[in-house]
C-alpha cells in the first residue's frame, strides 16, 4: 500500500503549482465520466491549506506548459536553486525567458499554442492527478479508454439495433468512435474486450487506491458492461487475469529502465538474428571486452538491403530512407537523428490507415515497434530516440477511442511537431540563452567534436558582439570537428584547430570548456562522443570549467559507470586507414596471422564522470550534475504527457 | 680539419630541419660526431684536458642550438664532457700515484687516492663519484704541476712511457684523447644497448594476463614487451595511435608480427579503456632533473587519466635521455610545433587561411604541437638501464652522468685558449 502513499504524494504537490486556480470548472467532457473515483481523491487535496503556501517540495510545473512564466516568481527549477555557485544566473530565468519571447517564436505563436493547449494540459494535468502511473503501466493504453466506454457501447448497442445498411453509412461518415468497430461483429467484439479490459484495468486500480468509492464503481460499471456483451465473457476473465498479474506496486519498478539486449547472450542473439532483415555478419574477431555490444554494421550492407526493398512491405519508406541514412552514417548527431525519426515516423503515421479488424491503437503501436527494431538494425539508438520513442508510444496508446482514425493521426502528428519543437528547437533556443550569459569578452572557449547546441551558442555569442576565440579540438576517425571549423571560420569567427592529444597544450589558454552530450545519466554521467571525457578532464586538471549543453529530452534515468557496460561500436576499419595520409599505411597489408592478433576497437561513446563537470546547460536551467536525477525524475511524466 | 668542420655542419643541417627522428638515433650520431672532433682535436702539452673541453663545447653550443628541443644532443655534449673530466682526472691521480714519493697533493682528494691502487679510468671516475668531489675541476686542472710527468704504470695499458720529458708529454696527451675516446666509445655502446638493458626488466613488471596500454611507438617499449612476450608470458597490449603521426599504427604492426595481442585504438578512447588497463607503459623524449617527463604529445592526457583510475604509468627511457636541467613551463619552451597540414589539408582549407580578410590576422589557427610535459607526480616509476627509479630519485641519477659545470653549455669567454 505505499504505493497509494507514492501516487497520492505526487499529485499533492502538483495541485498546489497548477491546478487551483481554473482545473475543476473546466474539466474536458470525456474525462469527467471518468473522474468520479480520483476525484473524490483531489478534492480534499486541493481544498487543503497546502495549496497557497509554497512548501520546499513543491516543484513548479514544467515552465513549457504555462509559457506566460513571468508572472510566476517561482518557475526556477528547483534543482537550480541547489547550486549556490550558479544561483544569481540561474535565477535570472524570466530575462532570458522574455528575450525568447522576443524573438523568433512570436508571444502570439507561443500564446496560441497556449490556448490550444489550455483544454489539452489541463486535461494533462487531470490525468496525473488521476494515477498516471497506472494509466501509463498498460501498453493497450487501458486506463484512459475507460472514460470513453460509454460513447462505444452506446454506438456498439446502436449498431446492434440498426440495420446493417446504416451501419455502413455509418462508418463512412466515420462519426462514431472506431471505423472498424461497427462493421463486423468480430471488430465490434474486439473493441468492447478492449474497452472491457481498460475499464477492468481502471477499476482495479482505482480499487487499489482508494478502496471503498472505486469499488462502488466498480460494481456500477461492470454489470453493464456485462449486460452490453455477454459473448466476450472469457476474454473478459483473461483480460482480467492480465490486469491481476500487476499488482500496483510492481509499477514503480516500470520506472526502472528495462535492461539493455546483451548481444553475448546467445540465445537472445539466435532470437534476434532470426528477426532480422540486414545480413548478420559474423564480427571479426571481434573484442572479448565487447562481446555484449552489437557488432558495427558497415555500409556494405547497403546495397543488399536496397535489394530487399520491395519485400521489406511493412516498414515504411520515410523510415526506410532513415534507417539506410543510420547505416551509412550519413545522419549523425543526437538531434538530427532524433528528428529524423520523429518525422519518418510523423510520415507513416499519416500514410497509415488502420487494418480491418485492428485497431488504431494496439497496430500503430506496433507497426512502430516494427518501425523502431528496423532503425536498430541500422544502427542502435541513442538513449535520447529512446526517450523520443517513449513519448511517441505513451501518446498512442493514450489517443482516446473516440477520435477517429484521422483526427487520431492529426493528434498524433501535431504531438511528434510540438515534441521537435519543443523539446529540441525551443530547448535549444533557451540553452543557446542560458549558455551565452556565460561568454564573456576574451574568453577562449574549447569545444571537441561537433555539437550542434554549441555551434548554435557559438554563433549567437558571435552575433551579440562578444570577443571571443574558439577553440576546436578534434579526434580520428570521425573529425567532426573540421565541418564545424568550416562552418566556423565562415561565419567569421576567429578558430584554432588541433586534435585531442594537444589538449594540455592548449588548455593552458582556454577559459571554458562548452561540450554537447548524446545523453546525461541520471548519476550525472556525461555520456557522449569518445573523447570528451579526456578533454573534460584535462580541463579539470588545469581548473577550467566544463559547460555541458544538453537538451533536457536527453536526459535517461539509467546510470552508468564507465565506458564499457554500454556503448556502440564503430566500424573497426575506419581505425586502420588514415584518410589524406598517404605516409600512414603500416597496417594495409598483414599477413593473416598478423590480423588474427590484431584488434581494431572503435568505440563511439564514452562516460564522463561527473566530477570533472562545472554545470550543465539544460533548457530548465543551468544545473549541477547532482541535479539530473530531479529533472529525470520529475519532468519525465511531463514529457510523456505534453 | 676540415672534414670535422664538414660532419659538423652537416650535422647541424640535419638537426635544424628535423632530419634525425628520435632522441637515440640523435644521441649516437652526435656523440660519434664528437668523437670524430676529438680525434682530430690537436692537444696543447699543457691542459689538454681544456683544450678538449673547449673543442667539444664549440662544437656543442652550435648543435644544441640547431635543435634545442632536441636535448639528447645536449645531454650527449654534456656527457662526453663529463667524460673528458673524468678521464682527466683519473690520470692525474695516476700520474700522483705513480709519483708516490712526492707528497705534493694540494688537493685533498689526491691524498686520499694516494694509497689506492690505481685502477681504470672508470673505476676512478667511480670512486670520485663516491666521494662526492666538489667538481672544481678547472682550478684542479691549472694547480697540477706540469712537473708531474713522471714515468707512469698506465692501467689500461697499451702505452709505452717515454724516457724524456716531451716525449712523456706526448704520450701523456695521446694517452687523454686516447682514454676519451674510448670513454666516448663504451657511451655509444651503451647507447646501442639500452633497449636490450631496459628489456631484460620486462619480466619484473609485467605478469601473466595484464592488460598494458601504450600510446604511439617508442623502441624501447617495443622491445620492452616483447621480452616479456619471450619469458612466455601472455598479455595483451591496447595501444593508441597517437595522432598526428599515427606511430602506434607500426607498433601495433610490429607487436602483432611478433605474436602479442594487440588491440589498436583512438586516441580519444584512451579514458575509455583505461579503466581495464593494468599498466600503462610509454615511452619518452626526455626525462628531466625533476623527474618530469617530455614525452611524445598526448601522454599527459593517459598520464592523467592513470592517475584518475589509479593505473601504475611507467616510463621507460635510457639513460642519454636523462636531461640535467630543471624544466620552466616545459610545455612552451620545451616543445615544438609541427606542420599543420598533419591536421588539416591544406587544399581544403585554404579559403579559411585567407590573411587578408578582416583586421588581417588570419581567422584560422592550427595547433600542432610535438611534446607533451607530464609532470613528475603523474608517474609512477621510471625505468632507465640500470633499474627502476622514483621521479624524486631522478636529480641524484642525473648528477652521475654529468658534471655541474657543464650545465650551461657555453665555453666562458674568460677561460678560452
Amino acid at each position: 500500500m505505499d504505493a497509494r502513499r507514492v501516487t497520492r504524494a505526487v499529485p499533492r504537490v502538483r495541485q498546489v503549482g497548477f491546478f487551483t486556480p481554473n482545473a475543476p470548472p473546466e474539466q474536458p467532457g470525456p474525462v469527467r465520466s471518468q473522474s468520479g473515483p480520483p476525484n473524490s481523491n483531489s478534492p480534499p487535496l486541493s481544498g487543503s491549506p497546502a495549496s497557497n503556501s509554497l512548501s520546499p517540495v513543491m516543484i513548479p510545473p514544467p515552465r513549457h506548459l504555462s509559457d506566460n512564466l513571468g508572472a510566476r516568481t517561482g518557475a526556477v527549477p528547483v534543482p537550480g536553486r541547489a547550486n549556490a555557485g550558479d544561483h544569481a544566473t540561474v535565477g535570472s530565468y524570466n530575462p532570458a525567458d522574455s528575450v525568447l519571447g522576443l524573438e523568433s517564436p512570436p508571444p502570439t505563436r507561443i500564446g496560441d499554442g497556449e490556448s490550444s493547449e489550455e483544454t489539452e494540459s489541463s486535461l494533462g494535468w487531470y490525468r496525473r492527478n488521476n494515477p498516471a502511473k497506472f494509466a501509463s503501466s498498460f501498453p493497450g493504453g487501458g486506463f484512459d479508454l475507460s472514460p470513453v466506454k460509454q460513447p462505444e457501447i452506446v454506438s456498439g448497442v446502436e449498431a446492434k439495433n440498426q440495420p446493417p445498411e446504416k451501419n455502413e453509412v455509418q462508418k463512412g461518415q466515420a462519426s462514431s468512435s472506431k471505423p472498424s468497430k461497427a462493421k463486423t461483429t468480430k471488430a465490434e467484439r474486439r473493441a468492447l474486450q478492449e474497452s472491457q479490459r481498460a475499464a477492468k484495468a481502471a477499476s482495479k486500480a482505482e480499487a487499489n487506491k482508494s478502496g471503498g468509492g472505486a469499488a462502488s464503481s466498480k460494481t456500477v460499471k461492470q454489470p453493464s458492461q456485462k449486460k452490453d456483451a455477454p459473448p466476450v465473457a472469457s476474454s473478459v476473465a483473461t483480460s482480467e487475469r492480465i490486469g491481476v498479474d500487476r499488482p500496483a506496486e510492481k509499477e514503480r519498478k516500470k520506472d526502472v529502465p528495462p535492461p539493455r539486449m546483451q548481444f553475448d547472450d546467445e540465445s537472445r542473439v539466435g532470437k534476434a538474428k532470426r528477426r532480422s532483415v540486414l545480413n548478420q555478419t559474423e564480427a571479426r574477431n571481434s573484442i572479448e571486452l565487447f562481446r555484449h555490444l552489437p557488432p558495427h554494421k558497415n555500409g556494405t550492407q547497403l546495397p543488399y538491403l536496397e535489394s530487399k526493398f520491395f519485400e521489406l512491405h511493412d516498414k515504411h519508406p520515410a523510415v526506410y530512407k532513415v534507417g539506410l541514412q543510420y547505416l551509412t552514417g550519413d545522419l549523425s548527431g543526437g538531434n538530427a537523428r532524433c528528428i529524423a525519426m520523429l518525422q519518418a515516423f510523423q510520415e507513416a503515421i499519416r500514410d497509415y490507415s488502420t487494418p480491418p479488424e485492428k485497431t488504431l491503437i494496439r497496430d500503430l503501436t506496433s507497426k512502430i515497434g516494427g518501425f523502431v527494431s528496423f532503425l536498430i538494425e541500422c544502427r542502435p539508438l541513442s538513449m535520447s530516440m529512446g526517450n523520443a520513442i517513449r513519448f511517441l508510444k505513451s501518446r498512442i496508446a493514450k489517443l482516446p477511442p473516440i477520435l477517429s482514425e484521422s483526427e487520431a493521426k492529426a493528434a498524433l502528428c501535431s504531438d511528434i511537431d510540438r515534441f521537435i519543437n519543443e523539446k529540441i528547437v525551443l530547448a535549444d533556443k533557451v540553452i543557446v540563452r542560458h549558455a551565452a550569459t556565460k561568454i564573456r569578452d576574451g574568453d577562449v572557449l574549447l569545444t571537441y567534436g561537433s555539437s550542434c547546441v554549441v555551434e548554435m551558442i557559438l554563433l549567437y555569442a558571435h552575433e551579440l558582439g562578444k570577443q571571443f576565440r574558439v577553440v576546436v579540438v578534434d579526434s580520428r576517425p570521425m573529425l567532426e570537428g573540421k565541418k564545424l571549423l568550416r562552418r566556423l571560420v565562415a561565419k567569421g569567427l576567429s578558430c584554432t584547430y588541433t586534435h585531442l592529444n594537444a589538449i594540455s597544450y592548449i588548455m593552458h589558454e582556454v577559459t571554458r570548456v562548452l561540450l554537447g552530450a548524446s545523453s546525461i545519466l541520471s548519476n550525472g554521467t556525461v555520456y557522449s562522443r569518445v573523447g570528451t571525457a579526456s578533454v573534460a578532464m584535462v580541463a579539470y586538471a588545469y581548473r577550467v570549467p566544463v559547460l555541458i549543453c544538453c537538451e533536457a529530452y536527453k536526459f535517461h534515468e539509467r546510470v552508468q559507470l564507465d565506458s564499457i557496460c554500454f556503448n556502440e561500436l564503430g566500424d573497426p576499419d575506419a581505425i586502420a586507414k588514415v584518410p589524406g595520409r598517404v605516409d600512414v599505411n603500416y597496417l594495409d597489408n598483414l599477413s593473416d596471422k598478423q590480423k588474427e592478433n590484431l584488434k581494431l576497437l572503435n568505440l563511439k561513446y564514452d562516460a564522463t564522470p561527473s566530477d570533472y563537470i562545472s554545470m550543465i546547460v539544460t533548457d530548465y536551467g543551468m544545473i549541477p550534475p547532482t541535479s539530473v536525477p530531479v529533472i529525470v525524475r520529475e519532468y519525465r511524466k511531463e514529457y510523456l504527457l505534453i | 680539419m676540415p672534414d670535422t668542420q664538414a660532419l659538423v655542419n652537416d650535422f647541424l643541417n640535419q638537426l635544424k630541419k628535423r632530419k634525425i627522428e628520435g632522441s637515440q638515433a640523435t644521441a649516437k650520431q652526435t656523440a660519434e660526431l664528437l668523437r670524430s672532433v676529438i680525434s682530430q682535436t690537436r692537444v696543447p702539452y699543457t691542459n689538454q684536458a681544456g683544450a678538449l673541453i673547449d673543442s667539444v663545447k664549440a662544437v656543442g653550443e652550435r648543435l644544441i642550438a640547431a635543435n634545442p628541443v632536441e636535448l639528447a644532443v645536449g645531454n650527449i655534449v654534456r656527457r662526453v664532457l663529463h667524460i673528458i673530466r673524468e678521464e682527466d682526472v683519473s690520470l692525474t691521480t695516476a700520474a700522483m700515484a705513480g709519483l708516490n714519493l712526492s707528497a705534493v697533493s694540494d688537493d685533498e682528494d689526491d691524498a686520499d687516492r694516494d694509497d689506492r691502487p690505481v685502477l681504470s679510468a672508470a673505476a676512478v671516475a667511480a670512486a670520485s663519484r663516491s666521494t662526492l668531489r666538489p667538481p672544481s675541476l678547472q682550478t684542479l686542472l691549472e694547480d697540477v704541476p706540469d712537473s708531474a710527468a713522471v714515468p707512469h704504470t698506465s692501467s689500461s695499458g697499451g702505452d709505452s712511457e717515454g724516457k724524456s720529458k716531451s716525449a712523456d708529454k706526448s704520450s701523456r696527451s695521446r694517452k687523454l684523447k686516447h682514454d676519451v675516446i674510448e670513454a666516448v666509445n663504451e657511451l655509444i655502446q651503451d647507447i646501442n644497448t639500452c633497449h636490450e638493458q631496459i628489456a631484460e626488466q620486462a619480466v619484473e613488471h609485467i605478469h601473466q594476463n595484464e592488460v598494458i596500454l601504450t600510446l604511439g611507438s617508442s623502441r624501447t617499449v617495443l622491445e620492452f614487451l616483447c621480452a616479456a612476450k619471450e619469458k612466455k608470458r601472455s598479455f595483451r597490449v591496447f595501444v593508441a595511435e597517437g595522432a598526428p603521426r599515427y606511430q602506434g599504427h607500426l607498433l601495433a604492426k610490429e607487436l602483432v608480427a611478433r605474436g602479442l595481442q594487440t588491440t589498436l585504438i583512438t586516441d580519444s578512447a584512451v579514458f575509455a579503456m583505461i579503466s581495464r588497463v593494468n599498466m600503462v607503459i610509454v615511452g619518452a623524449h626526455a626525462v628531466m632533473a625533476n623527474g618530469g617527463v617530455i614525452a611524445p604529445v598526448g601522454l599527459n592526457m593517459v598520464a592523467l587519466a592513470a592517475q584518475k583510475h589509479a593505473v601504475p604509468f611507467v616510463v621507460l627511457a635510457g639513460s642519454h635521455k636523462l636531461c640535467p636541467l630543471y624544466p620552466h613551463n616545459p610545455e612552451v619552451l620545451l616543445n615544438e610545433l609541427r606542420s599543420p597540414s598533419e591536421l588539416l589539408d591544406f587544399g581544403e582549407f585554404s579559403d579559411c587561411m585567407d590573411f587578408g580578410s578582416g583586421n588581417g590576422a588570419p581567422l584560422l589557427h592550427v595547433v600542432n604541437p610535438t611534446f607533451d610535459y607530464v609532470p613528475p607526480k603523474l608517474v609512477s616509476l621510471f625505468i632507465t638501464d640500470t633499474g627502476g627509479h622514483n621521479p624524486s630519485y631522478m636529480y641524484r641519477l642525473i648528477a652521475d652522468y654529468y658534471s655541474a659545470d657543464d650545465l650551461v653549455v657555453q665555453r666562458r669567454p674568460t677561460s678560452g685558449n
